[in-house]
């Protein structure tokens, strides 16, 4: 399946969609009011960790959401989409009430759509290229909802369909980690018949949808599900692995694998290096969104610590800052603080997800930069110092560059700190593969079109590619690689 | 699911496991270490491997009852498995003709310190090996030691076996009666950080193997990171053996008290459900 003009235009012109679209005129659709995603009370919901915050449409408000697409000629929203979904096809099986059709659609190009539906930034790609929202000046229709909807009500439903899968053709390939870009890859692969084996260094199989993303965002047992439909259709897992380190690329090689995705992301967090960061209480959002969401460290019964502090300050400003921040005011803190520095303008964390944070209570600092830690006698951090900032001239990513206030330094206690500044790549596999090209920041090089290293038979993407980017970004990384290494493996036997 | 082959009392609160991971005993080599979670509550913890069997299969874990997770390990007997066990992690030993190399184990630091002496030896060095230890019942794998030591010099604080005084004792006697090229340390920080000081007043170049604070053990959380020569370094990936005479011993024993509240509190709940 593709974006391919000539199978959207047979796909739009079956009878039931045009029967569908003469339903409502145009113009009484454009009237209708983009539906509100229902929520779950923010003073209750500070209290659950696993509680998510949003609840999902019920069936009529999807229908009546969905009635709001115009079902147009030229879907640009489809553009919008890194994995090309078949946007107009899965909205109008919901406006027409077939919703497990709608998920079968998804499921098309998507081997993630629960978890899509939930964590990708819809504002950004298919809803900013929804003809509402470039034609119209209106809201978009609510796509991201929507296909949350329709992914939720087949796994309710109790009739998950499994993707067909072409016959086998016994030719073993492996996916490097288990985030969203391999597991994407591996789902597009499967469906053509290789025999598809997923390497995890962690105990579970996920990646940062389980050990990064926190629970009131992305429940796990959503991700299980999704897992478990690629485990039908036949993906194997094998978790306590380290490719490069268990067993070299060598070894797997001459156990039959000809081809590999490496998608082992983003795994090195980025600290700010200034004085006493070194001291207890400070850590990586990585470490502790991992001892939360990966160990359990908020729950009793398991033996994972996490630090719970009173004071909680979190430096950075985009959405794994925000995931972090919330986590600590749902782990008991009393004072739980955004430090960023720059403006509210320029945060990189969804527009949802900031919105979420300030209906908990959580406090935004913005303008404002760590210089400084401070510590008790055991070293246990107690107070920072910050600066403040004002937004000069637009740098290199055309933002406004913040730029220090001097003499502006004063402190805030604090009994946690957690470092939400951005990710390297993981240094792992670049350093076991000497031949393999990297950049300076440590990325894997690859040819965009086809994600195709300096490895012929190694491919790459998603963060160890991009260096930080979203899931969603990664997934159609996933998607591009296991084209291009179709062809590849084909050409190959010619 | 890594089964327990074995189990070897080595004192009341040491013991050695060699435990079932075929693929680990092939591709490790003195240095590197793994991670393991005794059970679905358990935490990962990092384990230096002190050996193991490429053809059986099997590596070697040796192990201190301290906390919750180090006591939980303990209780598994042979025949029992150890739910998750991933490795090898970290660099390997630089492994290498070093000429005359002291290596000075401390307490359960042995254990890690047995293949990277073996190697050494296998390489052509000349290996003198100092064991210490609060008393007689924490010296271990002497005899094992010894097979690949030219000398072996035994410590203890309270002199109930071999030569009563701390590592930094023993090391400093072999200093001053011979030449010596290199200096291995793994045992507990302060262990380290004093022999440090000591072969830095000597100028012997030293490296020490550090144990630190870790949850998943390859780069990811920076829970382990440590001051070398004024640079951040992560253990897991960057170490755990560095430049001993570079790390900033005592940030690093701050560090490693990072999460002792926590640990009381868990180590507490522990006792009182058995």
């Amino acid at each position: 399946m593709s974006t391919d003009k000539e199978y959207l235009r047979i796909e739009r012109e079956k009878e039931w969609r045009t029967e569908l679209r003469k339903k409502i005129a145009a113009k009484d659709r454009t009237a209708m009011i983009r539906v509100r995603m229902p929520e779950m009370d923010p003073s209750i919901r500070i209290r659950y960790q696993d509680r998510e915050v949003n609840i999902g449409l019920v069936a009529t408000q999807a229908q009546s959401e969905a009635a709001r697409c115009l079902d147009c000629v030229n879907p640009t929203c489809i553009e919008g989409c890194p994995v090309s979904i078949n946007i107009p096809k899965f909205v109008k099986y919901i406006e027409a009430g077939s919703f497990l059709e709608a998920a079968k659609t998804l499921k098309e190009t998507s081997a993630l759509p629960a978890v899509c539906g939930r964590v990708c930034p819809q504002e950004k790609q298919c809803e900013a290229s929804c003809f509402y929202t470039l034609k119209l000046k209106k809201e978009p229709v609510a796509i991201g909802h929507l296909e949350r909807f329709a992914a939720d009500y087949e796994r309710e439903s109790g009739f998950m369909s499994v993707p067909e899968v072409a016959p086998s053709n016994g030719i073993k390939v492996a996916a490097i980690g288990s985030g969203p870009a391999s597991l994407s890859f591996a789902g597009d692969m499967i469906k053509l018949g290789y025999d598809v084996t997923v390497f995890e260094a962690l105990h579970e199989i996920g990646g940062v949808l389980k050990y990064g993303i926190p629970e009131f965002r992305l429940p796990n047992k959503i991700v299980d599900v999704e897992l478990d439909n690629l485990q039908q259709m036949g993906v194997k897992f094998i978790r306590n692995f380290i490719v490069g380190k268990t067993a070299s690329f060598e070894d797997l090689k001459a156990e039959g694998f000809e081809a590999f995705f490496v998608a082992s992301g983003a795994g090195l967090p980025r600290f700010m290096n200034i004085p006493g960061e070194n001291y207890n209480g400070i850590l990586s959002s990585n470490e502790y969104l991992t001892r939360v969401n990966l160990m359990n460290a908020n729950k009793d019964e398991f033996d994972t610590p996490v630090i719970k502090g009173k004071n909680v300050a979190v430096i950075g400003g985009g959405n794994t800052a925000m995931d972090s921040v919330r986590t600590a005011k749902r782990l008991g803190a009393e004072r739980a603080i955004i430090i960023y520095r720059r403006s509210r303008a320029e945060m990189p964390a969804r527009v949802e997800e900031v919105h979420h944070a300030e209906e908990e209570g959580i406090e935004f600092l913005n303008l404002a930069n760590p210089v400084e830690y401070f510590a008790d006698e055991k070293g246990k951090v107690n107070r920072m110092r910050v600066q403040r900032m004002v937004l000069g001239e637009p740098d290199a990513s055309g933002r406004r560059r913040p730029v220090v206030q001097e003499g502006s330094e004063y402190d805030i206690p604090v009994d946690l700190v957690v470092v939400a500044v951005g990710v390297s790549p993981n240094p792992l596999i670049p350093s076991e593969v000497k031949a393999l090209k990297v950049s300076k920041w440590g990325t894997i090089e690859v040819n965009e079109e086809t994600m195709q290293s300096s490895i012929p038979e190694l491919f790459a993407g998603g963060d160890i590619v991009r260096g930080g980017a979203t899931v969603i970004l990664a997934m159609g990384d996933g998607r591009k690689a296991a084209a291009s290494m179709d062809q590849y493996l084909k050409e190959k036997r010619k | 699911m890594n089964q327990i082959v074995e189990k070897v009392l080595f004192s009341e609160k040491v013991a050695k496991f060699v435990v079932d991971a075929p693929r680990i005993a092939r591709s490790r080599k003195p240095g590197h270490f793994v991670i393991i979670r005794v059970n679905e509550k358990g935490e990962r913890i990092p384990l230096t491997i002190a050996g193991a069997d490429p053809v059986k299969g099997t590596i070697d874990l040796v192990v201190q009852k301290m906390g919750v997770s180090s006591s939980k390990l303990f209780e598994l007997n042979v025949g029992d498995s150890i739910l998750d066990v991933v490795g090898p992690l970290g660099k390997a030993t630089h492994i290498h003709n070093a000429g005359t190399i002291l290596a000075c184990g401390g307490g359960v630091g042995v254990a890690p310190m047995l293949p990277i002496v073996e190697a050494f030896k296998k390489a052509g060095s000349r290996v003198i090996s100092i064991l210490a230890a609060r008393n007689k019942d924490l010296i271990i794998l002497e005899d094992e030691i010894r097979k690949w030591s030219d000398e072996v010099i035994v410590m203890t604080d309270d002199g109930s076996y071999g030569t009563k005084g701390l590592v930094t004792a023993g090391a400093e006697a072999v200093i001053l009666r011979e030449k010596v090229d290199e200096c291995i340390a793994i045992g507990p920080a302060v262990m380290m950080k004093f022999t440090s000081l000591l072969t830095k007043k000597y100028q012997i170049p030293t490296q020490a193997s550090l144990n630190a604070i870790m949850v998943d053990g390859t780069g990811m959380c920076g829970a382990c990171r440590v001051s070398v020569g004024g640079h951040t370094l992560f253990t897991c990936i960057d170490g755990p053996e560095f430049d001993a005479h570079q790390i900033d011993f005592d940030e690093l024993i701050m560090r490693l008290g990072g999460y002792s509240a926590e640990e009381m509190v868990a180590n507490e709940r522990y006792l009182k459900l058995n």
